[in-house]
């Protein structure tokens, strides 16, 4: 593995950390939906002519194109864990609010306000 | 005039939060139960035991628990402090009182309890060692010089109230208040607590995976 993968494994992961942290957006969204497309393309082209991975392989210095492949698709993996997690935190945020705003509401009151110790049963 | 409002934070609990209720409502009359999706009927003792309940529809974790107890507590605009207890019973009633005495005495906003200031709480050395690595941990993260940084008996001024506000629904939200308390910058006095470790309390799941969990959520929060 040569410094251009090396480089590439670092700035994938930098983009990833950035979207972990940074406000989502209509922008992420499509940037993201453009890199899954990409990635389609690249693993069915994989399929058909895979001299292109080797010649692409051999360029940035990895031996096999099927290695390529594998760390491309490891790098994808890491931003979709990124990405997802993002989202499913702001979801469960959502969430949150909706079942406290719910419960809030729902509020019960103690029959008579204030202490009356010991009148009370265990209920069984 | 001051007036307490204790936040009770509540999940399946219904053999014990009864008696817990009792006696709080005996002490502060305003206690909040926030049922936190429970399946065994610990609304109901609850409610009967004289406390306000605030059901969760779902379960959202004790961080999400003790929010809502925040914001139910708010919206008494004569609500000076919030006493966050736990409901299993391992807090002393006396120790709550003596931290909410100190708290106005000393014009404190933030009183929160330690089982490292005396020697009453009895530990296993694993478990205390797992705490006081997580208080010196925190104190390297928020600049707070906790003794015990995961204790449950908080008490809170109503201005604090009004500027935290807990996101991490579940575990990591003990490092999260600390972390958000500190950053309000308000007067804040640990105050030493004793904590009964009993049968109940310990097959609740106070295990040293526990630990565990507080270390890592507070190296990767």
């Amino acid at each position: 593995m040569t410094i251009i993968l090396q480089i590439t494994t670092v700035v994938v992961i930098s983009v990833a950390t950035f979207m972990l942290t940074r406000s989502r957006g209509a922008r992420h969204q499509a940037i993201r939906r453009v890199l899954l497309m990409m990635f389609v393309i690249a693993a069915a082209s994989s399929v058909f002519v895979p001299e292109w991975w080797t010649k692409a392989a051999n360029f940035v210095g990895v031996g096999r194109g099927t290695d390529l492949l594998l760390y491309l698709l490891v790098l994808v993996f890491l931003t979709y864990v990124a990405t997802t997690y993002r989202r499913f935190r702001h979801i469960e945020e959502q969430n949150t609010e909706l079942a406290r705003g719910l419960a809030l509401l729902q509020a019960r009151q103690p029959r008579t306000p204030g202490p009356v110790a010991g009148d009370d049963h265990p209920t069984a | 005039m001051t007036r307490t409002w204790v936040v009770v934070p509540t999940y399946n609990e219904a053999s014990v939060v009864g008696d817990v209720i009792r006696d709080l409502v005996a002490e502060f009359t305003y206690v909040v139960c926030v049922d936190d999706g429970s399946t065994d009927g610990s609304a109901d003792v609850a409610l009967a035991a004289g406390a306000h309940v605030v059901t969760h529809p779902v379960n959202l974790g004790q961080g999400a628990s003790l929010q809502t107890g925040f914001d139910y507590a708010l919206l008494d605009p004569d609500m000076t402090e919030v006493l966050c207890f736990d409901a299993d019973g391992q807090h002393q009633i006396s120790d709550a009182r003596a931290m909410i005495e100190r708290l106005h005495a000393e014009d404190l906003a933030i009183v929160t309890g330690s089982r490292f200031l005396d020697d009453r709480t009895e530990l296993g050395a694993l478990k205390r060692l797992t705490l006081r690595t997580a208080a010196r941990i925190s104190r390297i993260t928020t600049g707070k010089a906790l003794t015990d940084a995961h204790n449950g008996l908080r008490v809170l001024r109503r201005d604090v109230l009004e500027r935290v506000r807990i996101t991490q629904n579940r575990m990591a939200h003990a490092s999260e208040l600390v972390d958000l308390l500190a950053a309000t910058g308000m007067p804040w006095k640990e105050h030493p607590t004793h904590i009964v470790y009993t049968d109940y309390s310990r097959s609740k799941g106070q295990s040293l995976l526990n630990g565990v969990n507080i270390l890592v959520e507070l190296l990767f929060k």
